[in-house]
Formats: structure tokens, C-alpha cells, sequence
């Protein structure tokens, strides 16, 4: 039985309410944090720990910190609940299981950036997360863990939970700057970076909530039992979101470090494959990553070991799909999100998204692919490659370009004979017999 | 959607005495009415009314002192908010990659023709709005399907069909509350 370190208390009920986690521990390490610590001795233990961000990049947070410029302020601190990302599940459930865990990292993260107000920008969708947020919220200042003059030690602090409002692109952390600000989500230039000037211009950090809530256990039981878990460059554990054709889908807690194989096949975790299909692709990190095939089910689940495979960890979003799946339709499904998520800021994500779903949509849904298509996929993403604005676009050659690379049989066939081969079994793309037109 | 060139009803609207639009202002009044809590104020506007009509665009973009581009702009930008009416009932069939490797699209189909309207689109009589999510963040259940704010996961064909026909037919045991 491994220890959890995010998913801390699993096993005890109702341990989303105030009461239950402060018999839990509850807050003990905000106490310490703001009573025995100063604000650089909890950056430099996050620092030691090693604990890295969460959300996709897997910077290492203390170093993060470290980067805001000297004795300038006021400073923000915003925790990233967006959770756009295709497969990935881990961040709302973080919040719905033990939303005060997050709020105990937000507070102690603060005090060690030396910031008075700190947002949780949710994503829209998430309306009962964000209740569930600002209920929690409500309850910490009730008990004097937030607002002026916290435990008597002078220190201000207030957390304000904010909604977003349905856009993948405000996960991206400037966007959710001019969100927060309450403009359209379109990412702003980098440098200045955000740790300079970010939110109003300010000083800003921004973090995942998972790496957040990873914050109160690194305090209360110290770096070496940290980093216990996973392995020497990753330490600590990670929520994987594990879906698609498993038999056992859901968020797992793991150590860093386990081979891929063994989440999808071990009966504590994804409970092998259904129907005991082969394994066909698997997306390591959310859409942004680069696929993986069945053959590299030995690659170890951590920062590293991925980047090595040519992929990424990401989000933690582990998305297992069989032999059923056509590899030009998935990529489709996939680019199809990004034309939709494009914010619209820069011209070779917003059309290259375009053109990439409309040759595709015409070799696959429409069956009328051509020679030449692939030429044409193969010129708009290497166009695309390294000319975005920001990450969306980069991550939107993604799965054109692995199934093109993976599977390019698949492309010569659908040229050959015009439909995909056999039917498809999961996605159904026979075209409805009764009559379909619309009002 | 475009926008109708209405003329400006603050006068009437305001003082026309629907409460909605008192509890709308008390929001704004909360926010001082700055300008960065537009999208706060949008959320309480669909909340309060349903969807964002060009009148109740206006109206905000006069209250917190912001050009009606701006508020336009960013009531279309994000996907969450509605300028046109929406149905009595929602049903929002998940697309996203593990719901769609998972039948997704023919859920989606089912409901189409059912309501005979395609995903987007309101039925004529105002009773159900078909609509399509990428990623719920539900797929640990995929295939999701968002009912009246309520998600159903693992949804199979005949389920579906069953639901919309519910909601169509408005029997009462399936009007699940509203989020
Ligand atoms: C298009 C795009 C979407 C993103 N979405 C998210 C998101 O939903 N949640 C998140 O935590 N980070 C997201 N990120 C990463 C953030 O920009 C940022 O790197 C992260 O929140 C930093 O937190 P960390 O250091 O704790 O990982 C996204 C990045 C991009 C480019
Ligand atoms: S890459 Fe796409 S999402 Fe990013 S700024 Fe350009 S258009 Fe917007
Ligand atoms: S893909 Fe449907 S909930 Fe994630």
C-alpha cells in the first residue's frame, strides 16, 4: 500500500470538512510555516524537496520562486484550476476530496513568495468546485488561518476564488492574467516573464494545483521523507488520470517512476486493457504530448524517462486507446479541439489549425483523401513547428504528426481505398440512416 | 449571432422593476463597478437571466463604464456564455478524446435525431438545447453526457435516447435540478 502524499486521508470520510482535516493535521503546517519559518526557509525546503510544477512544464517550484525580483510589491499568487486539458481529471478532484489541503498549500506558498492576495482561477465549467472552494475559503478565515493579522503574526493574507469562463487557452499562465483581469484569454509576450511583471503588471507566481496541494505534507514531514517517493530528478508522486480503453479509469497517485505498463496492467490501478484488446497508442500527458505506441510500454512514468521517449509527462493525463482506433481519426478528434481552443492571436495557429483539420476532416469523415494531402499535412505543421505565439499552437502539430509518424500506413490506406480500414469498432462513423436535417 | 443596433433600454429595463436586474446591480455594486470583474458579472447576468441578450450587454458595458466592443468581445470569446436563448432543457454530449474513442459521436447522433436539431441548436419549441463539450473532466466515466448541469457518465446509446426523450417529452422524474 503506498502512502499518498496529494490524495492524503483518502481513506478517511468526509475528509472535505473543516473539522475532520484539522483532527487530520489540518493546517499544522501553516502554523508552523508562519510561526517557526521565515518565508526563505519554506522556499529553500520547497527548493530541497525538489518538488516540481505540476501543471505541464515540470519546473522545479522553488527555483520558480526564486525568480521574483527583489523588494518589489505588491506580489500575486494564482493557482492554476483550469484543468482544460483533454484527459485530464486529477485537479477538480483534488478540490471535491480535500479542498482545504489546497488552500493550507496556497496559504503557506504565499507567506513564502511574501504576497498578500492570492487568486484560484477555476475553470468556468467547474461551478461546484469553485463553491466547494469558497466555502472552504469562507471557513479558514473563520478560523483565522486567512485574512489580517493571521495567528498573530502580522501576516495578511486573502485567497479569492474566481471563475473562468470556458476557454482551454486561459489554462496558459498569461492568458489567465488577462482573464483575471477580465479580458479575453489571448496569452501575452514573454519576457517580461510573470514572476516580474504579471497580474496588474505585478510580480506573479503562478502554480497547479496539485503542485500546491503537495506543499503542507513537504512541511509537516520534512525534504528527505519527500523524496522518499519517486525517483532522484522527479521526486514525490503525481496524480495520473488514467482513461480510455482500460478497465479500471480514474486518478491513481503513484510514485514517480513506474513503468507504464504497470498502470495500465496492474489491478490496482488501470486493471489491464478491455476485452484484453492489444494496446495501440498511448497520449502520456494530455493532447499536447506526443504519442507513444504499444511497444514502449516499459517507459518509466516520470519527467525524464518521457522527455527520453521523445514525449512528456504533462499533465499526468495517461490516455490508453486499443486497436480499434484509426490513428489519421484520432488526429483529427485531437486538432480539431486546438482549431477550437485557438485563441485566434497568431496567424499560424489560428489558420494552420484550419487547414490541418480541413485536410484531415476530408480524408477521414469525408473518405476523398488524396495523394497529395500528406505533402500538404506534413507542409502547414512544419510551418506551424516553432512559429506559434504560445504552447496551444506548438501542441496542435502534436498529433498530426505522431500518427504520421507512427502509423503512415494508415494515411496510404485511407488514399487507397478511401475508407479507413474495417469499421472502426469504437468510434462509430457509419453515417446515420434516418433522415438528419437540421431545423 | 449578430447584434441588433437596439436602442439603450437602461431606463426602462433598470426601473422596469424585475428583480433580476436589482440583483444584478447589487453585484456590480459589490465589484464597485470596475471594469476587471466583467467576467464576474457576466456569470451572474446568464445565472440571473439565461443567456446575454444584446439589452443586458449594453446595459453592463454602460454600468461598468466599458465600450460595448469590449464586452462583446469577451461574452463571445468564451465558450460558457450563451447570446442566444437556450432550451428549457440542456443536453451536452462530451467530445472530447476519451469520450469520443468511446462513442461519443454516435451519443451525439442519437440526441441530433431525437431532437432533430443539430448540435448547437435549440429545438423550435424551446424545450432542448443540444450541445457538445470538449473534455468535461469526467473521463474516468467517459462517455460523459452533461444533462440539465448534471453528469452522467458511462452513457450508452439506448440511455441516451431514453434521456432525450425524457426531457422532449418533459416527464417530471428526470427534471434533475439546475447547477
Ligand atoms: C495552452 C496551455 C494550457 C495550459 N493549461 C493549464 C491548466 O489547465 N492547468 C495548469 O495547471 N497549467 C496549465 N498550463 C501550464 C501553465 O501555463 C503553467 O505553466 C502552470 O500553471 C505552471 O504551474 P506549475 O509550475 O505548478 O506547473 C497550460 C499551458 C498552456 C500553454
Ligand atoms: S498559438 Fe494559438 S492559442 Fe497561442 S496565441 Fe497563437 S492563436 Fe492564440
Ligand atoms: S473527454 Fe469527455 S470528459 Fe474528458
Amino acid at each position: 500500500m503506498i502512502e499518498h502524499i496529494v490524495m492524503r486521508d483518502q481513506d478517511v470520510p468526509n475528509i472535505a470538512d473543516f473539522g475532520v482535516y484539522m483532527r487530520h493535521g489540518g493546517y499544522e503546517a501553516l502554523r508552523r510555516a508562519f510561526t517557526a519559518m521565515t518565508p526563505a526557509e519554506v522556499v529553500a525546503l520547497v527548493k530541497d524537496a525538489g518538488l516540481r510544477g505540476r501543471g505541464g512544464a515540470g519546473f522545479p517550484t522553488g527555483v520558480k520562486w526564486g525568480f521574483l525580483p527583489q523588494g518589489v510589491f505588491p506580489r500575486y499568487l494564482l493557482c492554476n484550476c483550469d484543468e482544460s486539458e483533454p484527459g485530464t481529471f486529477n485537479n477538480h478532484q483534488i478540490i471535491d476530496r480535500n479542498p482545504h489541503q489546497l488552500i493550507e498549500g496556497v496559504a503557506i506558498s504565499a507567506y513564502a513568495i511574501e504576497c498578500h492576495t492570492a487568486y484560484i482561477y477555476a475553470r468556468g465549467e467547474f461551478a461546484t468546485a469553485a463553491r466547494t472552494l469558497e466555502h472552504a475559503v469562507q471557513q479558514a478565515y473563520a478560523a483565522g488561518f486567512l485574512g489580517k493579522n493571521i495567528l498573530g503574526t502580522g501576516y495578511d493574507l486573502d485567497i479569492h476564488v474566481h471563475r473562468g469562463a470556458g476557454a482551454y487557452i486561459c489554462g496558459e499562465e498569461t492568458a489567465l492574467m488577462e482573464s483575471l483581469e477580465g479580458k479575453i484569454g489571448q496569452p501575452r509576450l514573454k519576457p517580461p516573464f510573470p514572476a516580474v511583471a504579471g497580474l496588474y503588471g505585478k510580480p506573479t507566481i503562478i502554480n497547479n494545483v496539485e503542485t500546491l496541494a503537495n506543499v503542507p505534507r513537504i512541511l509537516e514531514k520534512g525534504v528527505e521523507w519527500y523524496r522518499s517517493f519517486g525517483t532522484e530528478k522527479s521526486p514525490g508522486t503525481k496524480v495520473f488520470s488514467l482513461s480510455g480503453h482500460v478497465n479500471r479509469p480514474g486518478n491513481y497517485e503513484i510514485p514517480f517512476g513506474l513503468p507504464l505498463h504497470d498502470l495500465i496492467y496492474s489491478p490496482e490501478y488501470g486493471g489491464g486493457m478491455k476485452n484484453d484488446r492489444p494496446v495501440k497508442i498511448v497520449i502520456p500527458g494530455g493532447a499536447s504530448a506526443p504519442w507513444l505506441t504499444g511497444e514502449q510500454l516499459d517507459v518509466t512514468l516520470d519527467y525524464e524517462a518521457l522527455a527520453k521517449a521523445g514525449t512528456m509527462l504533462g499533465s499526468g493525463a495517461v490516455i490508453v486507446l486499443n486497436d480499434t482506433v484509426s490513428a489519421p481519426h484520432l488526429a483529427y478528434k485531437m486538432d480539431e479541439f486546438f482549431k477550437h481552443e485557438s485563441c485566434g492571436k497568431c496567424t499560424p495557429c489560428r489558420e494552420g489549425t484550419y487547414f490541418l483539420t480541413k485536410v484531415l476532416h476530408r480524408m477521414t469523415e469525408e473518405a476523398l483523401a488524396r495523394p497529395e494531402d500528406i505533402g500538404t499535412l506534413k507542409d502547414v505543421y512544419t510551418q506551424m513547428a516553432g512559429n506559434c505565439f504560445c504552447l496551444l499552437g506548438e501542441s496542435a502539430v502534436m498529433p498530426i504528426k505522431s500518427a504520421l509518424r507512427l502509423f503512415p500506413h494508415e494515411f496510404d490506406e485511407l488514399i487507397a481505398r478511401g475508407k479507413p480500414k474495417t469499421g472502426l469498432i469504437s468510434i462509430d462513423l457509419q453515417p446515420m440512416k434516418r433522415d438528419m436535417s437540421p431545423v | 449571432m449578430t447584434v441588433t443596433t437596439h436602442p439603450p433600454k437602461r431606463a426602462t429595463t433598470a426601473a422596469s422593476g424585475d428583480n433580476r436586474y436589482k440583483i444584478l446591480e447589487a453585484t456590480m455594486r459589490r465589484q464597485q463597478h470596475q471594469p476587471d470583474a466583467l467576467i464576474e458579472v457576466l456569470h451572474k447576468t446568464q445565472e440571473l437571466f439565461g443567456f446575454l441578450s444584446p439589452d443586458l450587454l449594453t446595459y453592463i458595458a454602460r454600468s461598468l463604464h466599458l465600450p460595448l466592443s469590449r464586452v462583446y468581445g469577451v461574452a463571445t470569446f468564451y465558450h460558457f456564455f450563451s447570446l442566444a436563448p437556450p432550451g428549457e432543457h440542456t443536453c451536452t454530449v462530451c467530445l472530447g478524446t476519451a469520450c469520443y474513442v468511446k462513442g461519443a459521436a454516435a451519443l451525439l447522433a442519437e440526441a441530433e435525431q431525437i431532437a432533430g436539431v443539430k448540435a448547437g441548436n435549440t429545438t423550435p419549441d424551446h424545450q432542448l438545447t443540444i450541445a457538445t463539450a470538449r473534455c468535461l473532466g469526467a473521463c474516468g466515466i467517459a462517455p460523459a453526457v452533461v444533462f440539465d448541469g448534471n453528469v452522467v457518465g458511462r452513457l450508452t446509446r439506448d440511455e441516451i435516447v431514453a434521456r432525450v426523450c425524457a426531457l422532449l417529452e418533459k416527464l417530471p422524474e428526470i427534471r434533475v435540478k439546475l447547477e
